[in-house]
């Protein structure tokens, strides 16, 4: 299967934290051919491994996560119409307006917005809170709304993946494109030593998937894929534009969880230039990724984290360069194959 | 109390994820006390000595790492910008220096200010190492810094950049030297990463999994002018935790300490602390968990260049960890 047919699957399939179901019967068929073994742990993650040639007996752990932002269902209106609590972090503004499918029955809705003629002066530049907003699936009654929907229902944004020249759009892609990153490393070659990969849940309410996977793998090593927020837009300040579209995969250094283990990030980013592969040292400052919940289990796990540039995460939809996820696979798959105890020697 | 270890430890380089340095100075003050050196996978430099059997599994935890900043990026002109390693507060900033691993200095300062009261966040500050513009730049972004400033000992009155929280390593290490024997077996861990979260702290209980987990750590004080409401102060002895906001410390383990305290005839306050924790936290919930607690050194000005410990305190909080590791612990 060629690569964009991989992400517009996986974009196009929905996966609100804790509701992980439909991304892991797509990614567990996706892999089932090229593992020996995969099985779902309690929380729902899928915990696959493929077979090493036995030259090394490093433990090494692949993650990423399955869940995405979205919305949950908490109460119809007598109108007939949905309230909602977020899931993971979205910003009020992304959401008015925009078209959402709920529930299991993936009922299309939309966040009613007032059109601009019914809007007082102030209320054109203010944002509305989503506490005011609701969902509208054309139901006019509450009863008739709470047969077709439950509370706890989960929702997210309808959106169909395209391409425009080098360009992915798609919801989702934090952190599809790691999933689908994943899925290419295990239809490679076998690697020196075997290969645990994790498709993680409920990265985006807390790094909780991930927990539970990285205490029952036990890994000495961990490679986490995420998709990290790019912000390359034209700014006037002189300030550092985070990390670039087109410029290559991006190498966390330290964010609010995790200070990547120097002498991994030291290795990629020595692998990246001996095989002529771009990268970006992503600014260091806030976010987190899975890395953090996995660094400090049992003993502690050499950790670092490669990611794709997306513009517009957290929202309806996302853009990538696909040279960079190709990128992120080369690098990613170079970095693994070049591991040994002796990088992580003190 | 050995000043010259003081000096060494205070005045090393050693940012949060970022020390090697650290591990490499404290390394030879133990090598001849401990049973066993390793060095886990998160940095943590583990000291163990063993007891005669009769003990639990005590872990001490001192941590290595400072405050510091990283460099986020480089201005066409060459100035640097940053964010936080651990609690650095604007307040403190402007004028101060700091240090990269290579050596480089950097003077710290801020954008204009339309007040003279006003204080800019970080992201309007900046570091000037000199340079010119990108090209002659010595540093790159993701580069850490540690603050500097030289150790003074002005008779008991020591003050240094970071107490917090070498003068806790200054403590284990001391307490490891006199430590003649012990029923326990006791893992003196000099860890990695605690300002950013208790993290190093965490990994090596995880791997440890101690009955006991003893935490040698600063707090502040309230016995300065119009200081926050604190009941501890500097000169009055070592402070056994009860509280803070991150653990409650293990009753049956403060009541120990008490007791070994008025047993030896040395001073101490209990300390209830509002705001910040210390590597027990972590420890007291790794793994199937420990009996948790701490004994805190009082220390005025913490998160600033000029942390202030009284040697007096510094000295009891050693005899205190000593008394307590050398016999028996009955929770």
């Amino acid at each position: 299967m060629e690569i964009s047919e991989l992400l517009r699957q996986l974009t196009e399939a929905v996966g609100v934290s804790g509701d992980e179901k439909e991304v892991r019967l797509l990614l567990r068929d996706l892999i089932a051919e090229h593992v020996e073994e995969w099985r779902v742990d309690s929380m729902g993650n899928l915990l696959a491994m493929k077979r090493g040639t036995g030259e090394s007996d490093l433990r090494v752990l692949v993650d990423a996560h399955m869940d995405e932002v979205g919305l949950m269902i908490t109460d119809a209106e007598s109108d007939g119409t949905l309230k909602f609590e977020t899931v993971g972090g979205i910003a009020d503004h992304t959401l008015l307006g925009k078209v959402v499918q709920v529930g299991p029955k993936k009922l299309t809705g939309v966040i009613g917005a007032r059109p601009i003629h019914l809007l007082k002066r102030d209320q054109r530049t203010s944002v509305v809170k989503s506490d005011s907003m609701r969902i509208d699936i054309g139901a006019t009654k509450k009863e008739n709304a709470s047969g077709k929907v439950k509370l706890g229902d989960r929702a997210t944004f309808l959106t169909a993946y395209q391409e425009s020249g080098k360009m992915a759009m798609g919801k989702a892609l934090d952190d599809r494109a790691g999933c689908a990153a994943l899925v290419e490393l295990l239809r490679r070659e076998p690697y020196p030593f075997d290969l645990h990969a994790a498709f993680t849940v409920q990265e985006e309410v807390g790094l909780r998937g991930a927990q539970v996977a990285a205490y029952a793998t036990r890994p000495d090593v961990a490679l986490v894929l995420e998709c990290t927020p790019a912000y390359d837009l034209p700014n006037k300040r002189d300030v550092s534009p985070n990390v670039r579209l087109g410029h290559g995969p991006s190498l966390y250094v330290m964010d609010s969880a995790t200070i990547q283990d120097p002498r991994f990030v030291r290795h990629i980013m020595r692998t990246a230039e001996s095989n002529g592969i771009p990268f970006q040292v992503r600014q260091p400052g806030g976010g987190g990724t899975n890395a953090g919940a996995i660094q400090r289990v049992h003993g502690g796990v050499v950790t670092a984290t490669i990611a794709t540039p997306a513009r517009y995460i957290h929202a309806p939809i996302s853009m990538i360069n696909l040279d960079d996820f190709g990128n992120v696979v080369r690098l990613a798959e170079a970095t693994l194959r070049g591991l040994n105890r002796d990088l992580f020697e003190r | 109390m050995n000043i010259e270890l003081v000096k060494q430890l205070v005045e090393g380089y050693g940012p949060s994820g970022f020390e090697d340095h650290m591990r490499d100075i404290i390394r030879p003050f133990i090598e001849d006390y401990a049973d066993e050196i390793s060095v886990d996978t998160m940095g943590n430099l583990i000291a163990r000595k063993e007891g005669d059997g009769s003990g639990l599994k005590v872990m001490v935890a001192a941590h290595m790492d400072e405050i510091g900043v990283m460099v986020t990026h480089i201005t066409e002109k060459g100035f640097l910008r940053f964010t936080n390693i651990g609690g650095v507060f604007p307040v403190t900033l402007a004028g101060n220096r700091v240090q990269f691993a290579d050596g480089t200095m950097g003077v710290v300062y801020s954008e204009k200010r339309e007040s003279r009261t006003e204080v800019h966040g970080l992201d309007k500050h900046y570091i000037d190492v000199g340079a010119t513009g990108r090209d002659d730049c010595p540093v790159s972004v993701g580069d850490a810094a540690g603050f500097y400033r030289s150790f003074r000992a002005q008779d008991d009155f020591l003050v240094a950049k970071s107490m917090d929280d070498r003068i806790g390593c200054v403590v284990a290490i001391e307490a490891l030297q006199r430590l003649e024997s012990t029923p326990h077996d006791v893992y003196f861990v000099f860890s990695v990463q605690e300002e950013v979260g208790t993290r190093g702290a965490e990994a090596a209980a995880n791997g440890l999994e101690p009955d006991v987990g003893i935490a040698i750590d600063v707090t502040t004080t309230g016995d300065t002018p119009e200081a926050a409401t604190m009941a501890v102060e500097l000169r009055a002895g070592p402070a056994i935790k009860v509280r803070d906001a991150g653990m409650i410390a293990h009753t049956g383990l403060v009541r120990l300490m008490r007791r070994r305290a008025e047993e030896a005839g040395i001073p101490y306050q209990l300390e209830v602390l509002e705001g910040g924790s210390t590597d027990a936290r972590s420890i007291q919930i790794a793994g199937p968990g420990a009996a948790a607690g701490v004994i805190s050194i009082p220390t005025r000005y913490v998160h600033t260049v000029s942390e202030t410990v009284d040697s007096g305190d510094v000295e009891n909080s050693i005899k205190l960890l000593v008394e307590v590791l050398s016999k028996p612990i009955e929770l």
